[in-house]
């Protein structure tokens, strides 16, 4: 085969394996951000978060580190649940969210993120998965566990959320109330409530996105920084409340990018994803992927 | 510069009580008793710690004329201000300008920027215009990071000139006189904005961008005025900053923490008028410089998130607020 | 400029507006002279406040186009309109609630207003609607009728030759109906044309010198009130099948 292709099809697969972990962190935040309108640019913080637990965690036991990122959900369900509690408290309550509530995220986003360096130090953690050596090959392209593993994971737990979604009953509350608070009363369910469970669920997929950013790469405390632009730029693309939108918008970026490091070099891939990012807000800000609003 | 902009009529409400020209000598004067006041302490170490709180005084007010005034929250901040940075190194090596030339190009390209970033995001309202100036950021970053000219990512160092202009006993003291100078004209300038026919326009787009355009309020234009004033002032405050430290590096110029005191020093003091971004940077940006020297740099940043939190949630209206209410 | 032959002030030609699929307003006509009061009414849904967006330039209109003092509006954004003469309230009034009483009428009177923005002219048009004692006030101290008050001095500040008022009775009392139909009568006997859009039905029999009915997008009936009223698919429109 042409090596230029080859080179370009090792760019889209791996793209896509990219892809799968940027829709893991960007499910999320599809959630808060698209779903409840809570503008949590400190999502990536509680990635981090998650990741440095796990990478903790599989030092002291050495446990999969996706297994360790599922046994966390649970504990960040709780750590959600808490900070919509004082987010609506202080912020949603008093009609002040727009500027006060960007300000109230970004400063947990930087006390996340210093409270890290500060106990665990500036420096890269990682987490070895059993099966971070091994790598599939099909005909020329490789599929390197590392990734496609993770990659699965998320995709897996996307999928179980869309399901939670559409055929619980609690999950179709959550979908309304990103549209109308009104019909949520009338059924006697507690807005507040919902949003907060919902809250919730958005920071427990950071932890499972943590868990696969570890697997993938090694993590500092200030590694989410880049993921910042990334995943509102994914959640914007996919049309905000839609996870398969979101999930479909995170495959494309993963692979612009990755495409774009393979023949430009690595140092341009962002200035290229965060481009058409600007160029969809300036021409079409209800994304590509979701309904119009 | 962006003064030209300027509707040239105020119609004040507030300037009852001081006029924009005494507003304007004040500031001088202010100036000129800081530049005095330092110049008796004379040590080196106080024209930088000085210079470190004035750059986020220009900074913090210049954020506060988008953010405050007009309600467009700019995390990008630090793109505008390592803009002024790197066209202080580009000029300087270009041109072989020293540091004022090369702070009027600072103005320049900020205002240049800050017009563009308006254009391009004029669609966007609240988190997304958030986001995009977020985007803007990472974009500028990269352009540097490639660009080898500057230094690209290792960085470019700038020599201070051997000779000492003027009067002053040393460069540090030259160059902290120079951000005195234009804190006090970066606070003037927003009053004189605040008060004038500019500010009452910006705060009614602010509050409802539709019944602002019925009540005959060009928006979309005022927003590009602010933005432009607003990026061309941030450039402003970063052009010194290869000056003071004698070295930049992408990473430290764009980095997250001019970011975040842009926001949490307006917010902080209070968004509503000048004085407020004027008082969150000299106390945050004090308290920095003082757990810089006592505690470590991750301290620092640190209490900026703390005091950030605590203020947003306990006191919306930040320091002014408290004051006000209490009255 | 103004003096046209006819006295049209406003001419509307063929006003249509689609949003998606959902066509809310097609090939509505309506022309109203100076210093008329027209009423327009209609079931909600019926595409009255479409009109007056389409009108004041919130959002452009897909078909035909407005006339006002003889000259065409198309391509004018909401300001620009606002400075010809074209004042609008909104349903809701939408106060700028950062700013204290007074300097919400300085805004338009800043911005668009005929005469310089002096404090005079600003209290001026507050007395008009009895606010002044409340100049300094922040818009989350005023009552409902109040902030309706504010709401149509901010428009009159603009001096309009037309003014355009969305609903401003909805939820008021009698005697407060009262207070603002005084008001608007007022306005009209200085000169100002005024479109009223309305469901309280008797503030705008009362008001109106001519009614015209929107139903489902369309112009169905335009003319003499008492007349309009009785038309048996006026009558449909708002009884029901």
């Amino acid at each position: 085969m042409d090596p230029d292709l080859v080179l370009l099809l090792n760019g889209i697969v791996s793209g896509l394996l990219l892809g799968g972990l940027y829709a893991a962190a960007a499910a999320g935040l599809s959630v808060s951000f698209g779903m409840l309108d809570v503008v949590n640019i400190a999502h990536p913080a509680f990635m981090v978060l998650g990741a440095l637990l796990v990478a903790l965690l599989w030092a002291a036991t050495g446990i999969d580190p996706l297994i360790l990122s599922i046994l966390l959900t649970p504990a960040f369900w709780a750590l959600g649940a808490a900070i919509y509690v004082a987010y609506h408290h202080f912020f949603e309550r008093r009609g002040d969210e727009a500027i006060q509530g960007l300000a109230f995220f970004f400063g947990v986003m930087f006390i996340i993120e210093v409270g890290l360096v500060m106990a665990v130090g500036p420096e890269q953690h990682f987490a070895d998965a059993s099966y971070a050596n091994t790598t599939w090959r099909l005909g020329e392209i490789d599929l390197p566990l590392r990734m496609l593993v993770p990659a699965l994971v998320a995709l897996a737990a996307i999928g179980g959320l869309v399901f939670f979604l559409r055929r619980t009953f609690t999950g179709r509350a959550i979908a309304a109330v990103a549209q109308d608070r009104e019909a949520l009363r009338l059924l006697a369910i507690d807005p507040v409530r919902i949003k907060r469970l919902a809250f919730g669920i958005s920071i427990a997929m950071a932890a499972l996105a943590g868990g696969a950013l570890v697997v993938v790469q090694p993590v500092d405390a200030w590694s989410g920084h880049v993921f910042i632009g990334r995943v509102f730029a994914i959640v914007i693309m996919g049309g905000l409340s839609s996870l398969g939108g979101c999930v479909l918008a995170a495959l494309a970026f993963g692979v612009v990018e990755n495409v774009t490091a393979t023949f430009y070099g690595p140092s341009w891939s962002p200035a290229v994803a965060f481009g058409c990012l600007l160029l969809v807000l300036a021409i079409r800000p209800q994304g590509f992927f979701g309904r119009t609003a | 510069m962006s003064d030209a902009t300027l509707p040239a009529m105020p119609v004040s409400p507030a300037s009852r009580w001081m006029g924009h020209g005494s507003f304007w000598l004040a500031a001088a004067v202010a100036a000129l008793l800081v530049i005095l006041a330092l110049r008796g302490f004379g040590s080196e170490y106080a024209y930088f710690a000085a210079t470190f709180v004035l750059q986020y005084v220009v900074l913090a007010t210049a954020w506060n004329i988008l953010g405050g005034y007009a309600g467009y929250v700019n995390f990008g901040a630090a793109a505008f201000f390592a803009a002024g940075a790197y066209t202080t190194v580009a000029i300087g090596k270009a041109l072989g300008l020293g540091l004022l030339p090369c702070i009027a190009f600072a103005a320049l390209v900020g205002g240049a920027l800050g017009l563009g970033t308006g254009i391009l995001t004029l669609r966007l309202r609240g988190a997304y215009f958030a986001i995009a100036t977020l985007c803007l950021s990472v974009v500028l970053q990269t352009i540097v990071v490639n660009w080898d000219y500057v230094g690209g990512s290792r960085g470019a160092y700038v020599i201070r000139p051997r000779e000492v202009p003027w009067l002053f006993d040393s460069y540090s003291g030259f160059l902290c006189a120079v951000m005195v100078v234009l804190a006090a004209a970066a606070v003037a300038l927003a009053r004189t904005i605040e008060k004038s026919r500019l500010g009452l326009g910006l705060a009614a787009l602010r509050d409802d961008e539709a019944a602002a355009e019925a009540a005959g309020v060009p928006t979309l234009r005022l927003k590009l005025v602010a933005t432009t004033i607003s990026g061309a002032m941030m450039a402003v405050a970063g052009a010194p900053l290869p000056y003071l430290g004698s070295y930049v590096e992408p990473n430290s110029a764009f980095g997250l923490a001019y970011a975040v005191n842009a926001i949490a020093m307006p917010l902080i003091g209070g968004t509503a008028s000048w004085a407020g971004p004027l008082i969150g940077a000299v106390l945050l940006a004090s308290l920095q410089q003082a757990a810089t020297v006592t505690i470590s740099s991750a301290a620092n940043l640190m209490i900026v998130g703390v005091v950030l939190v605590v203020f947003v949630c306990a006191a919306p209206h930040g320091i002014i607020g408290l004051f006000r209410r209490s009255r | 400029m103004s003096n046209l032959k006819d006295d049209i002030v406003l001419r509307a030609e063929g006003v249509g507006k689609r949003f998606g699929g959902f066509t809310a307003l097609s090939g509505v006509n309506l022309e109203v002279r100076a210093g008329e009061r027209l009423g327009l009414i209609g079931p909600n849904g019926s595409g009255k406040s479409t009109f007056t967006n389409c009108l004041a330039g919130a959002f452009p209109s897909h078909d035909g186009g407005f006339t006002f003092k003889g000259r065409k509006l198309a391509g004018l954004k909401a300001h620009e309109r606002a400075r010809q003469g074209l004042a609008r309230t909104f349903q809701l009034p939408r106060p700028f609630r950062g700013l204290s009483v007074i300097d919400n009428i300085r805004v338009p009177l800043a911005y668009a207003g005929r005469d310089a923005a002096t404090d005079e002219r600003a209290m001026e048009c507050l007395e008009s609607v009895e606010l002044a004692g409340k100049a300094n006030r922040m818009p989350k101290e005023l009552t409902q009728v109040e902030l309706r008050r504010l709401e149509l001095a901010r428009a009159t500040a603009l001096q309009p030759e037309l003014l355009i008022v969305d609903e401003a009775m909805a939820g008021l009392s009698h005697t407060e109906v009262d207070q603002i139909l005084a008001l608007l009568f007022r306005l009209n006997a200085g000169g100002t044309t005024i479109i009223m859009i309305e469901h309280v039905m008797r503030a705008v029999t009362e008001f109106s010198q001519r009614l015209a009915v929107l139903v489902a997008g369309k112009k169905v009936a335009d003319g003499e009130p008492r007349a309009v009223l009785s038309m048996p698919e006026v009558e449909e429109a708002y009884l029901g099948r």
